[in-house]
């Protein structure tokens, strides 16, 4: 291993709620009361809605993924050394989708898999991986 | 229903792209490109009144019209920084004509240039929701996001890698026609396209632009001022930009790219009906790129551009021309200035100026400009008459 860290999170006010829950792994998105979508990344207003009037609420942390990549070449030299890797795009229950790491074999991964989160440890804080659901 | 502003190309300039610039600064080329420009329109900088303008991560990030113009020795009355990615150059070109004729100047250079330098990476310090919720995952760069995209439509569609690498096959078949192309005496077969490394899967390398040095800038006038043009003007017929995600994770539906707007929207402004273009000079980052592209032109349907590829030849004299100057996947990426190199080309091409790949009788051409990831789309039909 090579002195280089993962490339953090650049945490915000608006998003440290997200991220503190992470680290007790519970997975919470804001929820909008207006018109009652869900919204992921965490804003200061719904971008559907325009509301400023956001709740943070538990989500379900389930999904489908919606497409992926086995990556041979990293962006981010601390990435290479993990290389190959998947990552994926998953559209999560509550509708918003997300860039995640997948913890899944690279045979098993297909359109529409049901993938659920998986909390993981990289440099000194929890990160919401997603592996197949019922792994 | 959006207007279309009116202009004219009356000069163009572009730098023969090189893997590495030793020596030079992002200022020195674009005065270079600027020059060029300037002696293929006849005209000396002072008769300069407007500067467009891209921003330059790592060498200028603030400020940029300023340090350009005091760079060039020129006082510009309307100037600006535009910052849309891939799609910089076509953006730059419908806002130079809507400020032309809006009365704010009279004649505008639009320039980009960019250098590289062996061994040095350019990591701009982002502090934005696509730094904190994608790269800490292991998805930093361009690469991994087509990737994605790619991926969606291989499964939505059922498109396979062949379809995509023929995309690829026919930029590079077209480059050998180009000698300023970074891949002009580099000939492939689809073979070796299929068989690159794999980058990010399903991307391999040869679906992937080539980062180099290079600058392009472009000059738009009046349609007024254009009559005294030393050469034949080109005019803008229709322009049409959407913007709808940064990061590939949030991006709409396959059908509902913003491509899926802005080439209808340039198309309806010129009146002409996607089987009359006579060039596609379809922004070319990645194969992924093209494939949305030729989906939303109308010339054939959604999921269907592998059926389309597969039946059609793209050469210069084939039945759509594409990219004739080698698409950046056979030009090279000089970073924004590679989107530019499709509008030259469109130009080249409308003043018939191609040379050995000329295409017969070229009046109209869809130019397109894509940044970020299918995020930052514009596109222009240019026309040979006004």
């Amino acid at each position: 291993m090579t002195n280089i860290s993962f490339p953090e999170p650049t945490i915000t006010a608006v998003s440290k709620p997200f991220w503190d829950k992470i680290n007790e792994k519970q997975f919470y998105l804001q929820q909008c009361e207006e018109c009652k979508q869900w919204v992921f990344y965490p804003r200061a207003h719904c971008p559907n809605c325009f509301s400023a009037k956001l709740t943070w609420k538990e989500a379900s942390g389930q999904g489908k993924l919606k497409s992926w990549s086995i990556v041979h070449r990293a962006g981010h030299p601390a990435w290479q050394e993990r290389t190959p890797y998947a990552v994926g795009v998953v559209q999560l229950a509550e509708g918003p989708s997300l860039l995640t790491h997948l913890l899944i074999n690279e045979q098993e991964l297909r359109y529409q898999l049901p993938v659920e989160i998986s909390y993981q440890q990289l440099n000194e804080r929890l990160l919401p991986f997603f592996q197949k659901k019922g792994d | 229903m959006v207007k279309r502003p009116k202009g004219a190309i009356i000069g163009i300039g572009e730098l023969k792209p090189v893997r590495y610039s030793e020596g030079k600064t992002t200022l020195s080329l674009i005065a270079e490109s600027v020059q060029l420009a300037l002696a293929d329109a006849g005209l000396t900088k002072d008769e300069i009144d407007g500067l467009l303008v891209g921003p330059q991560v790592g060498e200028t990030p603030q400020h940029v019209p300023a340090t350009v113009s005091e760079y060039l020795g020129v006082s510009p009355i309307m100037s600006n920084t535009v910052d849309l990615g891939g799609a910089t150059g076509a953006g730059m070109i419908w806002r130079a004509a809507a400020a032309i004729e809006a009365g704010m100047c009279e004649t505008v250079v639009c320039v980009l240039a960019n250098k590289n330098e062996k061994g040095q990476v350019p990591r701009s310090p982002n502090r934005n929701p696509i730094r904190e919720f994608d790269v800490p995952f292991g998805a930093s760069g361009a690469n991994t996001s087509y990737a994605l995209l790619k991926r969606e439509h291989m499964e939505v569609y059922g498109s396979k890698q062949e379809d995509f690498a023929r995309i690829a096959y026919w930029s590079r078949k077209n480059a050998l026609k180009n000698p300023k192309a970074i891949f002009y005496d580099k000939p492939v077969e689809l073979d070796d396209i299929l068989q690159s490394p794999i980058i990010s899967d399903p991307l391999r390398l040869l679906e992937i632009v080539m980062p180099c040095a290079g600058g392009a800038a472009v000059i738009v006038t009046s349609e007024e001022k254009a009559k005294q043009a030393k050469k034949k003007p080109v005019y803008l017929k229709g322009a049409g930009e959407k913007i709808t995600h940064r990061a590939v994770s949030q991006a709409p539906a396959m059908d509902q790219l913003p491509f899926a707007y802005s080439i209808p929207q340039a198309l309806q402004q010129a009146e002409i009906n996607g089987e009359d273009l006579d060039l596609l000079s379809l922004y070319d980052c990645y194969t992924s790129v093209v494939a949305v592209q030729l989906e939303s032109i109308g010339i054939c349907r959604q999921g269907e551009f592998g059926d389309f590829v597969r039946n059609h030849t793209f050469g210069h004299d084939g039945d759509y021309p594409l990219n004739t100057h080698g698409g950046q996947l056979g030009f090279g990426q000089a970073d924004l200035a590679g989107g530019m190199s499709h509008i030259i080309e469109a130009v080249i091409q409308l003043r018939g100026e191609g040379g050995d790949r000329q295409i017969a009788d070229a009046k109209h051409a869809l130019v397109t400009g894509n940044g970020a990831t299918l995020s930052e789309t514009t596109a222009l039909v240019l026309g040979g008459e006004q």
